[in-house]
């Protein structure tokens, strides 16, 4: 790994921690962003001659403390003595204000505050917590990044005119906003698990949504709130992240059927199982329970072959009538091509409205190469190499796409 | 401390007596009963400002000068179904505060409440 590939790194895994502690700390979003933006300008100009410090997450909070400092000096927006004020407990420990003691959990439940719209809490969110550039969400949303940029604004607009709280949420508020807070962790985690852009995974973000989802499940637990969706939200999480290993030959996309399975982690997967046997016998499934249990059908097959594909069908079924939207149609149909063949398949897709998103055009690519209509395979492929930003997937769909007859 | 005004919105329109279309006689008693409540309520905590139930929109006047041209007409601007029946200014710590007293006002005045912070109170 080269200097500026380690640097990222930290950048990447350091920028949700430093970040909640100095909205924390200075009670302002954009004054937080803003210093921890200066803070690693300055890093990229010292770490070059002075070495990577020890603890750079350490080296980062402080240099941004004392850049928002300098900045409230700067422009005067408070006097000097405020700024010491705010900044005088730096090292004391954390208030103790509720349920919720780790910064960066709080951060995600103030995003979340049901006063924004779910989309916008988000948004925010991945900003704020997951370090994701605003063209990285607009991506994960399929919407174009002026969109994203003005939802991201609209949203800090109003945190800070309405005065929503920077503060740990009372246990009726866990209540209200876990539908919210699941939505985030879970696109964190995907965007952690397949890249929008760049080199295949970022794992630092699947692993903070699954440290996350612990912690909050934990929490959860002690307050006798047991929520069987989180439940389900961790064990997906537990069951998709057992099969990373798998997923990458030197950096080519394997997908699922053709994944060596003795490469899938044993340990997540049993925890994954257990977790999604505890929904069942509490019977109150949802759309991640039901998603839970679909990776669970695929994680007890021994080979592909070995698939249950016709519970999984049943599972996409029960999924649908939950969450009809037509990604979930999708990937019911890849299930449906296997146990009625890829003609049926194919007509499913086909009608569905998802042109611009490049698993349909994947979908529609493998569907029509076992159906022998090699030329129309590989237009479905350039339509997918056209919308895909991943270098791992690109690189499996040209083999693929290569790999046709003709 | 921020402060919020919290309006009331009749959604489904009036009575010509500016009574709530939803309610019935007895109901409009009760609300007003426990609207009082609320409104002594707020002011024990400190969290009040000021507040006002307002004249139906019919004794409303338009008064238009932004071009320089003054002219003044009769009823509400706006002819919406739904109408601004008072408010309350208060102020709060923070929205969630807010929220949870606007949350008891809607209670007692049987209509939804909306909750904006203003931009700085002179």
């Amino acid at each position: 790994m080269d200097f500026t590939d380690r640097v990222a790194a930290i950048v990447r895994a350091e920028h949700g921690r430093v970040v909640a502690q100095l909205i924390r700390r200075l009670g302002d979003i954009d004054l937080a962003e803003d210093a921890v933006a200066e803070a690693l300008v300055t890093a990229l100009e010292r770490w070059p001659a002075d070495g990577i410090p020890p603890n750079p997450g350490a080296w980062l909070t402080t240099t941004a403390g004392n850049k928002a400092i300098d900045r409230i000096r700067r422009e005067g927006k408070r006097d000097a003595k405020h700024a010491e004020a705010t900044m005088l407990d730096h090292d004391e420990p954390h208030e103790e204000t509720g349920p919720v003691t780790d910064d960066r959990l709080r951060l995600v439940f103030t995003c979340c505050h049901p006063a924004l719209a779910l989309e916008n809490r988000v948004a925010l969110t991945l900003r704020l917590l997951g370090g994701l550039t605003v063209a990285e969400i607009a991506r994960a949303f399929l919407v174009p990044e002026t969109t994203m940029a003005q939802r991201i604004t609209r949203s800090k607009q109003k945190i800070k005119a309405a005065n929503i709280p920077y503060r740990v949420p009372r246990e009726q508020d866990l209540v209200e906003r876990l539908g919210g807070v699941m939505t985030v962790l879970y696109l964190i985690f995907n965007e952690g698990y397949l890249a929008s852009t760049g080199e295949g995974a970022r794992e630092d973000l699947s692993s903070e949504a699954i440290r996350l989802t612990r912690q909050l499940s934990a929490m959860l637990t002690s307050f006798d709130l047991g929520a069987p969706e989180l439940d389900g939200l961790l064990a997906l999480m537990l069951l998709t992240e057992a099969r990373r290993d798998a997923r990458f030959t030197d950096g080519v996309l394997t997908t699922l059927d053709r994944q060596d399975r003795s490469r899938w982690d044993p340990a997540l997967i049993d925890e994954g199982h257990q977790l999604v046997r505890r929904c069942l016998a509490v019977n109150r499934p949802g759309p991640y329970q039901i998603q839970a249990a679909i990776n669970a059908v695929h994680t007890n097959a021994i080979d592909a072959s070995m698939t249950d594909w016709s519970q999984i069908v049943q599972l996409y079924d029960q999924l649908l009538a939950q969450d009809p939207n037509p990604v979930v149609e999708l990937n019911r149909a890849v299930a449906v091509a296997e146990l009625d063949g890829p003609e049926v398949a194919l007509r499913i897709v086909d009608r569905l409205d998802l042109v611009g998103y490049h698993p349909w055009h994947v979908t529609r690519a493998e569907l029509l190469r076992r159906m022998d209509r090699h030329d129309q395979s590989r237009e479905a492929y350039d339509a997918a190499l056209a919308l895909s930003e991943n270098d791992a997937e690109r690189a499996h769909l040209v083999r693929r796409r290569g790999s046709l007859p003709g | 401390m921020t402060t919020y005004l919290l309006s009331v919105i009749h959604p489904d329109g009036v009575t010509d007596e500016w009574k709530p279309a939803h309610l019935s006689p007895e109901e409009v008693e009760q609300s007003f009963a426990d609207t009082g409540a609320f409104n002594e309520e707020i002011q024990a905590s400190g969290h009040w400002v000021f507040a006002g139930g307002l004249e139906p929109p019919s004794n409303a006047t338009v008064v238009d000068n932004s071009n320089g041209q003054n002219a003044v007409t009769d009823g509400p601007f706006a002819e919406s179904k739904e109408q601004l029946g008072g408010f309350w200014v208060i102020e709060a710590a923070d929205l969630d505060e807010a929220l949870a007293i606007a949350a008891r006002g809607s209670k007692a005045c049987r209509n939804p409440v909306e909750v904006r912070p203003f931009q700085g109170v002179a």
